[in-house]
């Protein structure tokens, strides 16, 4: 699967994960939203730059525990729990944001 | 999207679907309602069209599968087939003495949900008994589809790659055969038979990949899964007070404990690892995970794939060597705890290495329940006082294993934990749990996003039962000791309305339970 954002082709896997992460941009983060349904806000942009900032130290998507943890740290209580990132992205935050920031679908039992 | 549209191949032709978005689950009334059946069997149900993504070429190659369908794959399929019946006499059994009863048709949750006349177990044998039928069997050859013999063709194929994959290989079937024929093997069988002429199931596939990979069906490699493991245990001494360790590479550890990766990863599977690191630390015992066995699933079953599912296993070996422990557990997985306790020995073993005092491979629940009684922990029920709790038997678990010493341990070794755990507790209907217990519907490879139609439609009756204990008893929590079953209710149960914190691990309650510190 692929598709088109401002006269370039993004190829995706099948559910619309980008294939690959170099490609990524905002404007193209925004254009995924768009697709979701997704309205990018301020509050938005830090959860994809913590998921980015993470997978790149680590080459995987941090546990939902730890994003909350460290959302708590960084942004206070009212930012660092699951109510809060589910109203952000919800289709949930390890599928929606993880897909919007350009990271690949996770595999396995979760 | 791409320039021109390409030629279909043998996998679109076969795979194409239809996916449906935003699905709800029917009303839940509390009474599982037997679809009406048919005379005879449709050919093409009315589920035919969901099938799973297959699996990319260079996939299928690394798992040493052809990338695509081979030119020849009729043929290739019917040789394949030939092979198995030669080494699995069981295949040859089923596919021969089916008598068309008909007791299984209404047992299985796929067919319940989805009302397709194709997910009644003996339906869905057809599917490979007819292609038996008129290759290997006289009758066959002579009298073709009046001995029920059918040719195997790309109909059969698409088929199959349909129906094949929605069946979770629970075996809740098997239970009500009077000759005890067992569908998940034949579901197993003609998985196998489709990877072998080019034709995979992506998520279990990629998942395979991943853990021969990486190490874990999550592909989460050392450096993370150490970091993932220093961040809870900050998380569980600044809740806690107490400084519970998750000890990864220790060697000389006394236990080792092989757990799914999921319990790394997800919610709620993370609350009962930290369940477990309570109970080593407050017990005393010295323990390790493993970055070599940082996995407990393995997928290669699903595909009925002796080969892959010996290699995943291999690295639990390896780790032992390494480990050098004196007992082996497993953590809360169905699947797994299937293959540990029915196949390790075989593909792994023998575990001379560990000490005879204990059962090798032991579960976890079994390990917890025997420290309660014999007084090494002590669990505090009030601490889970807010729930009323019930339990789902993962099917893996109730109808492939036993716990403990005692037949039936597998049912009462974690309801007495549970119990253990809690003031309230309540039993779903009997017609649903311990050996008759229905699917979470996501098992045996299902557990992919783009089949949810059939998953929340399998679900459903285990939502009527749940829900029905919910209205009479206020249930409000379901204590699981399967990954599989944890990530699929947590999706699958607000498509019901119910909430997904209702879903949780055994030793969730456990973790919330005991009593940490000094004892006396
Ligand atoms: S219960 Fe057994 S013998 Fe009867 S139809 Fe089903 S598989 Fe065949
Ligand atoms: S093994 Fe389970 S899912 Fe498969 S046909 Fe039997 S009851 Fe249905
Ligand atoms: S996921 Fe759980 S309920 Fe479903 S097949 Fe596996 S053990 Fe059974």
């Amino acid at each position: 699967m692929s598709f088109e954002f401002e006269g370039k082709t993004y190829e995706t896997d099948d559910d619309g994960y980008l294939i690959n992460l170099d490609e990524w941009n905002r404007g193209v983060a925004g254009h995924i939203a768009e697709m979701e349904g997704v309205e990018m806000t301020e509050a938005h942009w830090e959860v994809v730059d913590f998921l980015r900032n993470y997978y790149t130290e680590y080459s995987i998507a941090p546990a939902i525990k730890i994003l909350i943890k460290e959302m708590k740290k960084m942004f206070g209580p009212d930012k660092g729990n699951s109510a809060y990132l589910y109203n952000l992205y919800p289709a949930g935050p390890a599928l929606q944001a993880c897909k919007i920031a350009g990271l690949p679908k996770p595999t396995g039992c979760v | 999207m791409a320039d021109k549209p390409a030629e279909k191949t043998l996998i679109d032709i076969v795979t194409e679907s239809d996916h449906v978005k935003d699905l709800k689950g029917p009303e839940l009334t509390g009474e599982i309602n037997v679809p009406r059946v048919e005379e005879g069997y449709a050919v093409t149900g009315n589920y035919a069209h969901v099938r799973p993504y297959p699996a990319k070429p260079d996939i299928m190659d690394s798992l040493g599968f052809p990338e695509t369908i081979v030119d020849n794959w009729e043929e290739a399929a019917i040789k394949r087939l030939g092979e198995l019946l030669e080494k699995y006499k069981s295949l040859q059994v089923y596919l021969d003495i089916c008598v068309r009863c008909g007791s299984c048709t209404d047992k299985c949750q796929f067919y319940l949900g989805t009302g397709d006349p194709n997910n009644m177990p003996v339906a869905r044998a057809e599917l490979l008994r007819k292609i038996y039928k008129k290759y290997f069997t006289t009758e066959g050859k002579l009298f073709g589809r009046f001995a029920g013999a059918r040719k195997l063709d790309l109909k059969v194929l698409s088929e199959w790659y349909a129906y094949f994959h929605q069946c979770s290989q629970c075996r809740r079937c098997s239970v009500f055969c009077p000759y005890g024929i067992d569908t998940a093997e034949i579901s197993m069988a003609a998985r196998e038979i489709m990877d072998a002429i080019g034709l995979g199931q992506k998520y279990t596939n990629m998942t395979i990949g991943k853990l021969l990979e990486v190490g874990n069906n999550l592909g989460m490699n050392e450096k993370a899964l150490g970091a993932t493991l220093e961040s809870m245990e900050e998380d569980i001494e600044e809740e806690d007070g107490f400084p519970v360790k998750l000890p990864l590479d220790v060697e000389g550890a006394d236990v080792l404990l092989v757990t799914p990766s999921a319990d790394f990863f997800a919610s709620p599977h993370v609350e009962s690892l930290i369940g477990y690191a309570k109970v080593f630390h407050q017990a005393g015992i010295s323990w390790t995970m493993s970055s070599l066995a940082s996995e407990a699933g393995n997928f290669g079953m699903f595909i009925g794939n002796y080969t892959l599912m010996q290699k995943a296993a291999t690295r639990i070996r390896n780790a032992i060597e390494q480990i050098k422990p004196k007992r082996l557990v497993v953590g809360e997985c169905g699947h797994a705890w299937r293959i540990a306790y029915s196949f390790w020995n075989t593909l792994i073993g023998p575990f001379d290495s560990l000490d005879p005092n204990y059962p090798a491979p032991q579960h976890i629940c079994e390990l917890t329940l025997d420290l309660v009684k014999r007084g090494a922990i002590k669990l505090n029920k009030e601490a889970n006082d807010e729930f009323t709790v019930t339990f789902h038997d993962s099917c893996n678990v109730a109808r492939g294993t036993r716990m403990g010493t005692r037949p039936g341990g597998q049912f009462t070794i974690p309801r007495e934990l549970i119990k253990a755990s809690c003031n309230k507790y309540v039993e779903m209907d009997p017609a649903t749990t311990m050996e008759k217990t229905f699917c979470c519907g996501s098992g045996g490879g299902l557990l992919t996003d783009e089949i949810m139609e059939v998953r929340v439609a399998g679900a459903m009756p285990r939502m009527q039962a749940l829900h029905a204990v919910m209205e009479s008893d206020g249930v409000n929590f379901m204590a699981l000791i399967c990954a599989i079953c944890k990530a699929s209710f947590t999706k699958i149960m607000p498509k019901y309305g119910v909430p997904m914190e209702v879903a949780g691990g055994v030793h969730q309650l456990v973790g919330r339970a005991i009593e940490l510190g000094a004892k006396e």
